[in-house]
């Protein structure tokens, strides 16, 4: 059975190499004998799927030279919206899409009496207004780094539609307390969708199932707010990411290249 | 980009990637901190404001206030911007489906292989500009909450009807003004002028029952008030009242 062998830590200049182990030695230490046993397990998955190249290639691939704290709000609006899918689910755990007061009167019950209810769905709330934030500022590091031009243009692209999925998730969440804001707010709102030319009407019917506002308008938004949408974001990072990794992330602009190659690029 | 400056590119950033370091542990730790941050930032902003819920939705009702959440006001801002009525669409979906279909494709239109800011003026200002226009639209929509107070003085032409018919001008005055017609509407110095045309002297236009019918069937993005005409028709009229004597 091939021995899956983990990587060295890569240690600052300076700092003491551990000294390799005897030929001989025994292992008999309980933190040894895990990491062991955990060497197993892993071995014996990666024999069956070859992940550890993927997860290797992932992990161990070279960020350029000059990467800053800029680089970090893509990964920040990841985790956003992880944050809002495990909130999320503790909301949906207690909601019940009924028009009549149902709704209602489930956030009501989630605020007022389940253990950290309130702190959940305000977490939930909370974090939809941070992550449309971080989308936003996300957005503005790529444009202002020019990152969108070649080889990333399909990055880019990928990237606008998750802008508009984000706003199309904020717009159906609204919806979901049913209270007389949200009630009104996003009757203005599809209304507001119908006056677009073309794809207006009939989009704005599509949200609403039908002409009025209805019993199934508000099941339709919960459909589309907790399964639809979040099932392509998902979907979408994942092959953001993977693009992220296959073409590496920019350098910033300013970056100097290093003299090395300067100099191969004169012999060139 | 030609394929010169695509390869000249990839040169580029091959030999400055290979400069760089690992994604793990140096990025993996900075992103780490930032999640840490985010994750702070989320549960110290449920902690302070709380997850309140408002009155139950009432389709029924006359006091509201339709407020979309605070990154959608630039949108309702812009609906203000644009005047004219048959401009409304363009304001409303128009500009916005512009808007994205430029994002979209930016990579294609934008083909310079320039990426430094200062080196791209055009892209650049046009960014800043863009920044600096949502920000805007986003304080005005926030300063500008939906009033619900009419100062209008009673037209004489009101008052020499009796008392009686005063009555039913302040009633409807009342609920137009609890209505949050004024998020859209002006009625004197009272209320947002637009996207909804001002009302000050809409008598003067529209005869009663055409001011009926329209609070029945709205041109979008107008909510109806047909649901208010078969639950409460007393305040309905009241409203048709109020509204028919703004000449
Ligand atoms: C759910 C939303 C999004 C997530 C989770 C996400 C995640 C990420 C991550 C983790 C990276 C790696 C580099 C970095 O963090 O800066 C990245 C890069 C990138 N993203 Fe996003 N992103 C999102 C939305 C967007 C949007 C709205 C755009 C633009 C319209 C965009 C365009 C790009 C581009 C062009 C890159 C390559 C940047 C580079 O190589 O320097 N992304 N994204």
């Amino acid at each position: 059975m091939p021995k899956l062998k983990l990587p060295a830590p890569p240690l600052p200049p300076g700092f003491p190499k551990p000294a390799p182990k005897r030929p001989g030695t025994p292992k008999q230490k309980p933190l040894e004998v895990a990491a062991e046993a955990g060497i197993s397990v892993v071995d014996w998955v990666d024999e069956r799927t070859s992940l550890s190249g993927g997860a290797r290639w992932m992990m161990f691939r070279k960020v350029p030279k000059g990467t800053n704290w800029f680089y970090t709000l893509g990964s920040a609006t990841m985790f956003a919206f992880l944050s809002q899918a495990v909130t999320g689910v503790f909301l949906a755990i207690y909601y019940r899409p009924d028009a009549s007061g149902g709704a209602y009167e489930s956030m009501r019950h989630v605020n007022d009496d389940v253990f950290l209810g309130e702190f959940v769905h305000g977490m939930h709330k909370w974090g939809s207004s941070v992550m449309v934030i971080l989308i936003f500022l996300h957005m503005a590091r790529t444009f202002f780094f020019g990152a969108y031009k070649y080889p990333r243009e399909l990055n880019w692209i990928i990237g606008v539609v998750l802008l508009i999925l984000t706003m199309a998730m904020a717009f159906t969440g609204y919806l979901l307390p049913f209270d007389q804001r949200s009630y009104w707010a996003t009757i203005v709102g599809v209304n507001i969708n119908g006056t677009g030319p073309l794809v207006g009407p009939y989009l704005s019917d599509f949200l609403r199932a039908g002409p009025e506002f209805g019993a199934t308008t508000l099941s339709r938004f919960y459909a589309i707010h907790m399964m639809l949408i979040p099932g392509i974001i998902g979907a979408l990072i994942g092959a953001h990411l993977y693009l992220v990794a296959k073409l590496g992330t920019t350098a910033p602009p300013w970056q100097k290249l290093p003299a090395s190659a300067i100099d191969a690029e004169e012999r060139a | 980009m030609n394929q010169r400056e695509k390869e000249q590119y990839l040169r580029e950033y091959m030999a400055l990637k290979a400069a760089g370091k690992p994604f793990f542990p140096y990025a993996v730790a900075k992103d780490s901190l930032m999640a840490v941050v985010v994750m702070a930032a989320i549960i110290t902003m449920s902690l302070v404001l709380g997850a309140e819920l408002g009155p139950k939705a009432d389709p029924t009702t006359t006091t509201y206030t339709p407020r979309p959440e605070w990154y959608f006001f630039f949108l309702f801002e812009l609906l203000k911007v644009i005047k004219p009525a048959e401009l409304v669409p363009l304001a409303t979906i128009g500009v916005p489906t512009i808007c994205m279909i430029l994002l979209f494709l930016l990579p294609f239109y934008d083909r310079s292989p320039e990426r430094r800011p200062e080196r791209r003026p055009i892209a650049t200002a046009a960014g800043i500009f863009t920044i600096c226009a949502m920000g805007f639209l986003t304080y005005k929509g926030a300063e500008a909450g939906p009033p619900t107070q009419i100062d209008m003085p009673t037209p004489a032409a009101v008052t020499a009807q009796g008392p009686a018919f005063v009555a039913q001008y302040n009633k409807g005055k009342q609920v137009v003004a609890q209505s949050g017609c004024e998020a859209c509407h002006k009625f004197g110095q009272n209320g947002n002028d637009g996207p909804g045309p001002p009302l000050t002297q809409i008598a003067k236009n529209l005869p009663k029952q055409a001011i009926a019918r329209t609070l029945v069937n709205p041109t979008a993005p107008m909510p109806s008030f047909g649901a208010l005409q078969q639950n409460d028709p007393a305040k309905f009229n009241a409203m048709v009242t109020f509204l028919s004597q703004l000449k």
